[in-house]
C-alpha cells in the first residue's frame, strides 16, 4: 500500500464516520438546500471562481476550502497548505484584490469572485517584480511559505499605496511609511521557519523604491 | 469538519429566522473563526447560513452624530476609515492590534465580537472544558493558565475574551443592533453584551439562538487623546496578555478598558473617576476583585504598569 493509498483510505474512513452526523442534520433542519443530494449524502453546492483569469464552474462539498480547491480541484498547487488554521500564511492568495488566508475561508462563499494565485501573479519566463526580487535577494531557503509571501508582499503594497494604517503606524491620519517596521509588520502573518524575513524584507523595499514614482 | 448544508441568506431577516430554525445551525460571515473551530470539530454545525450577501457592510454617519458599522464592515476597512481614525482613534489602533493583514481583511465586525476564547483547554478537545462540553470542568483551573483571565471568572471557567476591538467598542460605549428571527430589532449596550462565565460558560452573549448583529452603533465623537496598549509575547500577531483602551481627556478625567484578563473587556466607570491620582489608584479598583491563579498572577501588576505607560503616553 502507497503512501497515497494510506491518506485516501484515511479519507474514506474520515468520510463514513461523518455521514451520520449529516442524516441528523437534515431531519433537523428544513433549510436543506436543494444542492444537498438525498437523505445521508454529503452535501455539495456549486460555485463559479475566477482564477487567474480563467473561469471554473466546480461542484464541490460544501466544507471545500478555497486552498484546497485551488491545490485539489483546480491542481494550483503553487499556494501551500501550512498550518491550515490561519496562523502561518503559506495559503495566502488575493481574492477581489485582497490578500486572505484561503484555508479559512470556503469555495462556496465566493461565488463569481476572482482569485489571483502565485501561478497567475506571473510565470518563469515572466516573473513578477516581486518574484523576481525575491530571486534576487535570496528571500527564501526551502521556498514553502514563498508563494504565500509573495501574494502577501503584492498585497502588502497595494495597502500601504490605499493608506492603510498598522499597528506601527505613528500617525493613523498620515500616509503610511515604506519603513522596515512598517514592512515587517504588515508581513508578520506570513511566517518563515528558514528565518529569511530580513532577505524578504530587501526584496520588497527594492520592489517598493521601483515602483514609487 | 462535519458536514453542513449551505444556504446563503437574502435578507437578515431571513438569516436570522433560518439559523433559528435548526438549533446546529450558524451564521457564517467571515469564517476566520468558525472555520478553524470546526476543522477543530469543537464547532459542529450542521447548517451554515452565509450572511456576507446582506448589505450591511457599510459605515454611516448617525443623525446624533455618531457612526453605523455595518455588521460585514471588515476589520481592515473599520481600522481605515477616514472617520474612524480621525474621531475614534482608539477602535482603529485596537483592531490594527489584533491578527494578520489577510485575517482583518476577512474578519467582520460583528464575528470579533463573537469570536471564541483561545484558552488552550478549550481548543484541545482531549481536555476537559465547561465551555466547550458543559460539565466536563475546567482545565485551567490548576493547569497551564497563563493567558487565562483573571478577574470575573468562576469555578467552571477562567477563559478571556480574545477580541482587541471589543475592548474599544466597550471604552467608546457602543450600542449593538440585531435582528430577530422574528424580524423584530433590538438594541444591546456593548456593556450587556458579553457575560461573566458563572455556571453556563458556554453562554457568552446575550444573543438568542438565530438573533443576528446588523450594525454597531458609535455615540458622537468624545474627543481625547485615544490610545490602546497591547503586550503580547511576540511583537506582531498575538493575543493580548493585557491591553488598555483609554480615552484621556485634557483636564485628566477619561475612559479606560481592558483586554485579556476577563471573559468580557474589563471596564468600571467608577474606577475612571480615579484617573487624576493615576495608574496605581485607577488599577486597584479596577481588579480589587481579582482572583488571579499562580501562573496569571503577573497579569494585575502588567495590567497596572501598561495603564501607566498609557496614561504617561496620554499626558505627551
Amino acid at each position: 500500500m502507497s503512501r497515497r493509498d494510506l491518506l485516501a483510505a484515511g479519507a474514506a474512513s474520515a468520510t463514513a464516520v461523518a455521514v451520520p452526523a449529516t442524516a441528523h442534520a437534515q431531519a433537523a433542519s428544513p433549510a436543506t438546500p436543494a444542492t444537498a443530494n438525498g437523505a445521508g449524502a454529503i452535501p455539495r453546492a456549486t460555485v463559479s471562481l475566477v482564477v487567474n483569469g480563467t473561469r471554473h464552474r466546480l461542484e464541490l462539498d460544501t466544507r471545500t476550502t478555497l486552498l484546497d480547491t485551488l491545490r485539489e480541484h483546480l491542481h494550483l498547487t503553487g499556494t501551500k497548505k501550512g498550518c491550515d488554521h490561519g496562523q502561518c500564511g503559506a495559503c495566502t492568495v488575493i481574492l477581489e484584490g485582497r490578500r486572505i488566508n484561503s484555508c479559512l475561508t470556503l469555495a462556496v462563499m465566493h461565488e463569481g469572485a476572482s482569485v489571483t494565485t502565485i501561478e497567475g501573479l506571473g510565470t518563469p519566463q515572466r516573473l513578477h517584480p516581486m518574484q523576481a526580487a525575491f530571486v534576487k535577494h535570496d528571500g527564501y531557503q526551502c521556498g514553502y511559505c514563498t508563494p504565500g509571501q509573495i501574494c502577501s508582499a503584492v498585497a502588502v503594497l497595494g495597502e500601504i499605496q490605499a493608506g492603510i494604517p498598522s499597528h506601527v503606524s505613528a500617525d493613523l491620519n498620515a500616509r503610511p511609511l515604506l519603513s522596515v517596521e512598517e514592512l515587517r509588520e504588515r508581513m508578520s502573518g506570513n511566517i518563515c521557519r528558514c528565518g529569511a524575513y530580513s532577505n524578504i524584507v530587501e526584496a520588497i523595499t527594492e520592489v517598493a523604491q521601483g515602483s514609487r514614482t | 469538519m462535519i458536514p453542513f448544508a449551505y444556504q446563503r441568506a437574502r435578507t437578515p431577516a431571513e438569516a436570522a429566522a433560518a439559523v433559528a430554525r435548526n438549533p446546529n445551525a450558524r451564521f457564517i460571515a467571515g469564517g476566520t473563526n468558525l472555520l478553524d473551530l470546526m476543522k477543530l470539530q469543537i464547532e459542529t454545525p450542521t447548517q451554515l447560513v452565509d450572511v456576507n450577501g446582506l448589505a450591511l457592510d457599510r459605515i454611516e454617519a448617525t443623525s446624533e452624530g455618531g457612526l453605523r458599522i455595518g455588521a460585514l464592515v471588515r476589520n481592515t476597512d473599520l481600522a481605515a476609515d477616514e472617520r474612524v481614525r480621525r474621531d475614534y482613534g482608539v477602535l482603529s489602533r485596537a483592531l490594527l492590534a489584533g491578527a494578520s493583514g489577510q485575517l482583518r481583511n476577512r474578519a467582520t465586525t460583528a464575528g470579533n465580537l463573537l469570536q471564541r476564547t483561545r484558552c488552550p483547554y478549550f481548543y484541545d478537545t482531549r481536555q476537559p472544558c465547561n465551555k466547550r462540553q458543559p460539565g466536563t470542568g475546567c482545565g485551567a483551573l490548576g493547569g497551564f493558565s497563563r493567558q487565562n483571565a483573571v478577574i470575573g471568572g468562576s469555578q467552571a471557567c477562567i477563559a478571556t475574551h480574545p477580541s482587541d476591538m471589543a475592548v474599544a467598542m466597550r471604552a467608546l460605549d457602543a450600542t449593538v443592533e440585531t435582528v430577530q428571527p422574528s424580524g423584530q430589532m433590538r438594541r444591546i449596550p456593548i456593556a450587556d453584551f458579553h457575560k461573566l462565565p458563572g455556571n453556563t460558560p458556554q453562554v457568552e452573549t446575550t444573543l438568542n439562538h438565530g438573533e443576528l448583529i446588523t450594525s454597531v452603533l458609535l455615540p458622537p465623537p468624545v474627543g481625547g487623546v485615544q490610545l490602546y496598549q497591547k503586550v503580547r509575547d511576540r511583537a506582531s500577531y498575538a493575543f493580548a496578555l493585557v491591553s488598555v483602551a483609554a480615552i484621556v481627556q485634557k483636564d485628566g478625567s477619561g475612559r479606560v478598558a481592558l483586554g485579556g484578563v476577563a471573559h468580557k473587556p474589563w471596564r468600571d466607570e467608577a474606577a475612571e473617576a480615579q484617573l487624576p491620582r493615576g495608574a496605581r489608584a485607577v488599577a486597584a479598583q479596577l481588579l480589587q476583585a481579582a482572583q488571579p491563579t499562580p501562573e496569571n498572577a503577573f497579569k494585575v501588576q502588567l495590567a497596572e504598569r501598561t495603564l501607566q505607560s498609557v496614561l504617561h503616553q496620554a499626558r505627551g
